[in-house]
């Protein structure tokens, strides 16, 4: 039986940019983002939404783009890792690295990105509270209490400025 | 995944009309089980109708009720204050599902539609699935389980509704808004959902291309305490093995209203009428909580794994209400 369904036109607005697709209605934001538009911050670890590691921000807000098809993200704004640094890296990026936050590196973007929004949504306030809202972000190579520190670091700062 | 046509109509009028009118059309909210069980071949629609930007999105708030639009996220809802205010246990059952990345993504309305945490309906390449393919079996009453339901189950299907909003929302005896092509109804919570019997396939009262517009939540009365005490392998971002929602209303130091959910062992998200009025009447304490514990969790169809549930259940409704009436757990 042949059912050959037309490739959907797409335009999403990626780290600021326009980015125009035309492709199968399957196409996940995820494979957009790595195969497609060639951005490969974005880690594809489990691809069923159970790992964290492709958490990117959809008009701000925290997702799995693993999870999310590109048709659906028409005329939205999304912000992946390669956003974060400008002449000097992101003050999660400079923690991560500081409080040696990561050992393959894998999730780590998945990481930084959850803890972006983390700290938007003010609940880094504690390290409790940093472990149940971070616990979307799977680390294999188990490197939780340095991923804490790191945004506790952050956040820190960011409480001590405020 | 199979191939499939994105469409995106403007109204709710005309998505219901697109789903009706298509037996292998599907609705696409968030996207958290759709994407999914499409990814694993389990759900194969051949049209996807993308409702996510539908005007269902309004929290309406009475002094009695909060309406809310289906399409509104679990962390939308999360947010509103009057949660924290009048129905804690909603808002702790919210907040004890899943990831912020998915309840950023995870609607109302989807939630309660979410399929079932059951490995082997999961997996197309197990045969045997009286829910994926009635008739053929179930390989979790056969082989081995333990993520599974132990009320409302028998031979033909043990899948779990592996909502935590759902038990907090029978609990608070939620009424479904809906609306198909020959108009609305409003269903409660506690009717919307069918055990499995002889057809596990066939999981609510909905209809094919009915869709559930808003949740109507009536809010305890000023004073009711209430609280969602989920049980796992871990402490955050995993289903629960048993779980229980307690709204209590004493006045007095007696308990004028009980209402009590139960999440981790039913087929269904599980309202435990029994063990609610053995509590209405009484004086909070060990003797009637754990009366109401083991009327609860009655009539069980267990398994080898699920065994353990039993117990585990009791103990967990025990906790639940000595927090929510302010005893120590």
């Amino acid at each position: 039986m042949s059912f050959e369904p037309p490739l959907v036109r797409t335009a999403v607005q990626v780290n600021g940019f326009e980015r125009k697709l035309e492709a199968d209605a399957r196409l996940t934001l995820l494979d957009a983002l790595r195969d497609v538009i060639g951005l490969t911050g974005t880690k594809k670890g489990c691809d069923q939404g159970a790992c964290g590691a492709c958490t990117v921000l959809l008009e701000g807000r925290r997702v799995l783009s693993c999870l999310t098809l590109a048709a659906q993200c028409d005329g939205r704004q999304v912000t992946t890792i390669e956003a974060l640094a400008g002449d000097d890296l992101h003050p999660l990026q400079a923690a991560f690295i500081r409080r040696d936050a990561f050992q393959c590196g894998f999730c780590t973007s998945g990481q930084i990105m959850s803890a972006v929004a983390l700290l938007d949504e003010g609940r880094a306030g504690s390290d409790d509270e940093i472990r149940e809202f971070m616990s979307g972000n799977l680390c294999r190579c188990g490197a939780y209490p340095n991923i804490v520190a790191a945004i506790r670091d952050v956040a820190g700062g960011r409480n001590h400025d405020a | 995944m199979r191939e499939f046509a994105f469409v995106r109509p403007t109204n709710v009028e005309q998505a219901v009309e697109l789903v009706t009118g298509d037996p292998d059309a599907a609705y696409l909210a968030g996207g958290t089980t759709l994407v999914d069980l499409m990814k694993d071949g389990v759900l194969r629609p051949r049209r996807v109708v993308d409702i996510a930007r539908l005007p269902l999105r309004e929290v309406i708030r009475t002094d009695h009720a909060v309406t809310v639009g289906a399409l509104t996220t679990m962390e939308e809802l999360a947010a509103e204050p009057v949660l924290a205010e009048r129905a804690p246990v909603l808002r702790e059952a919210l907040l004890a599902g899943a990831s912020t990345q998915l309840r950023n993504m995870a609607t109302i309305g989807g939630n309660l539609l979410q399929r079932a945490r059951c490995r082997y309906f999961r997996d197309p390449s197990v045969r045997a699935c009286n829910k994926r393919s009635p008739g053929s079996g179930c390989a979790a009453v056969d082989e081995s389980a333990r993520m599974h339901a132990i009320l409302g189950a028998g031979e033909s299907c043990i899948a779990l509704h592996a909502s935590d909003l759902a038990v907090a929302l029978v609990a608070l005896d939620a009424v479904v808004h809906l609306q198909g092509t020959t108009g609305t109804r409003r269903v409660p919570l506690t009717e919307f959902y069918r055990v499995p019997g002889s057809t596990p396939e066939r999981e609510n009262v909905l209809e094919h291309g009915q869709l559930i517009t808003a949740v109507e939540i009536p809010l305890p009365a000023a004073g009711t305490a209430s609280g969602y005490l989920k049980i796992r392998d871990r402490a955050s971002y995993e289903f629960a093995l048993v779980s229980a929602a307690a709204v209590l209303e004493i006045r007095d130091g007696v308990i004028h209203d009980a209402r009590m959910g139960l999440g981790g062992v039913g087929t269904i998200p599980w309202r435990a009428p029994t063990a609610e009025s053995l509590l209405r009447g009484a004086r909070p304490g060990t003797g009637v909580f754990r009366a109401a514990a083991a009327s609860a969790i009655r009539d069980t169809f267990t398994v080898p794994g699920t065994a353990f549930k039993v117990a585990l259940a009791r103990r967990t409704i025990e906790r639940a209400l000595s927090t929510v009436s302010g005893g120590t757990p």
